[in-house]
């Protein structure tokens, strides 16, 4: 859905992206991580071209991207950046209605639109429409940057750091929501974070880039367990085994038919959440709710 | 004072009508190239850089100097003192304007381009509204520096409060004096008293 060929774009002082390839397939999240100045958010931009590459090809929808006309270009794809760049002399409502009213839908028609994005991002249309986003948490503010991106119903969304703003406690919440949605929209996403638990969370495939070039693309689960070098090991973090363990549930892994005692725990706990009720209770093996038991050797095996 | 109001009603009428003419005439041509100045200079950050940098030595430019420089070059009149109060308003309103466009708030200005707003409208659509603080603050201090400027058009025969005062002066007549230099401080008091409840009243809308 979204093809990089051969990307490069150099800028004066560095940080830019040399000859990228990277492809995103149709209703999937790709994660773009790397240290700052990798060039992260440079290849986001370059994808609805807020920045112009100086050699290479871009496609979406197998549509050459760089023969467009940009501003056009920008309205069939949704952006949200951090803290979800509301306009702070619109009102909720005329924010989440901008791209609808840019390509000239009739009123009505983007009433109905409005209220029904805000309902996705679980907003009340009839509490937060006339609010202004100062009124707003962070949490909302971000909700409404996601309903505004969704409004005119694009197929490729392109997120920087979307919730870098919203504050922990409520973050997670939030990211699975957000996930929930994009994957029941068939959206195809190119996300932007630093924050490797979100971009295992949300990704589909992790891009990790370093100086301007790609260095590893994989599906999270495969990067976790064999990063391409000391370097993409050291950014996924020591503790990327149990980063890992996160991703598969108690369903994954293999079940002992025999019982264990102690508190049940559900199928779709992580793997991870068992390996620490393990060390809590001090014990190799946890009663399934579902039935049977799940051993520290099936933990293991599933590496 | 009150005596001289009463024995001249009309003389000061007519230096007051003048002045509010002089004043509305020489602000609104100010502004009228100001605004435009500073939407055009928006996108042109180094030639804003050079401009802003003038407009600030104009600035500092006493209102004095500035009339006395028009006169070999405009003559005496009404005309040519209008030109300098235009000159005079037109710093403040540029220099405000510039800096609000500049301080508008980048992630909107960026979640705009992104979203597929053409320059234009991202400029009267986003930058502008944004920047409507930074604009009426520097409506109110032209306001004023105009309304106060133009009691020295009386220097190159412009009319105004301050020929009351000039011939006040000249005659020696402390109370002509006295009605004109009041008239201007109240005015200027008043000009910018009712542009701060305006930009007050206007913010809270």
């Amino acid at each position: 859905m979204i093809e990089l060929r051969g990307v490069t774009k150099a800028w004066p002082g560095g940080a830019g992206v040399q000859a990228l390839d990277l492809g995103v397939a149709e209703g999937e999240c790709c994660a773009l991580i790397g240290p700052s100045g990798c060039g992260k958010t440079t290849t986001l931009r370059l994808v609805n071209r807020l920045v112009e590459p100086d050699a290479g090809s871009i496609r979406i929808a197998g549509q050459d991207a760089l023969r467009q006309d940009p501003v056009q270009l920008r309205r069939g794809i949704g952006y949200v950046i951090q803290e979800g760049g509301l306009f702070p002399h619109r009102r909720v409502g005329a924010n989440v209605a901008t791209v609808p009213a840019l390509l000239g839908w009739d009123a009505r028609r983007i009433a109905a639109r409005v209220e029904e994005v805000l309902a996705l991002v679980g907003l009340d249309p009839a509490q937060y429409r006339d609010r202004w986003p100062h009124q707003l948490s962070g949490g909302e503010r971000q909700r409404v940057g996601v309903a505004r991106a969704l409004a005119a119903d694009p197929p490729v969304l392109l997120l920087d750091e979307p919730f870098g703003a919203v504050d922990p406690l409520r973050r997670a919440q939030l990211q699975q929501e957000v996930l929930a949605l994009l994957k029941r929209l068939r959206k195809t996403v190119l996300l932007v974070t630093h924050d490797v638990q979100e971009a295992v969370l949300l990704g589909d495939s992790l891009a990790l880039m370093r100086g301007g070039r790609l260095v590893q693309h994989a599906t999270p689960a495969e990067m976790l367990a064999r990063p391409a070098d000391g370097f993409v090991a050291d950014f996924l973090g020591a503790d990327r085994a149990l980063t890992r363990l996160g991703l598969f549930r108690i369903s994954d892994a293999a079940r002992d038919a025999a019982d264990a005692p102690g508190a049940p725990l559900p199928e779709a706990t992580t793997l991870r959440d068992a390996l620490a009720a393990m060390l809590e209770r001090g014990v190799t093996a946890l009663p399934v709710a579902e039935g049977g038991s799940l051993t520290l050797e099936a933990v293991l095996r599933s590496r | 004072m009150i005596a001289w109001l009463r024995a001249n009603p009309d003389a000061f009428l007519d230096a007051l009508v003048q002045h509010l003419a002089l004043s509305g005439a020489g602000l609104a041509i100010g502004v009228a190239l100001a605004l435009p100045a500073a939407l055009l200079l928006a996108r042109r950050p180094v030639l804003a850089e050079w401009v802003s940098a003038g407009a600030g030595v104009l600035r500092t430019l006493p209102s004095l100097a500035v009339l006395a420089a028009l006169l070999p070059l405009l003559g005496v009149g009404f005309t040519p003192s209008v030109v300098a109060l235009a000159l005079l308003a037109l710093p403040p309103v540029l220099l405000h304007a510039l800096v609000g466009l500049r301080g508008a708030e980048p992630a909107a200005v960026e979640a705009a381009r992104g979203m597929g707003f053409t320059p234009l409208q991202s400029l009267l659509r986003v930058e502008v509204p944004l920047a409507l603080p930074q604009i009426f603050a520097g409506l109110r201090t032209a306001a004023v520096q105009v309304v106060s400027g133009a009691a020295l058009a009386t220097f190159i025969g412009g009319g105004g409060l301050g020929d009351l005062v000039t011939q006040g002066m000249a005659l020696l007549d402390i109370a002509q004096l006295q009605v004109g230099a009041i008239a201007i401080a109240l005015l200027s008091l008043g000009t910018e008293g009712g542009f701060g409840w305006l930009q007050r009243r206007w913010e809270r809308a």
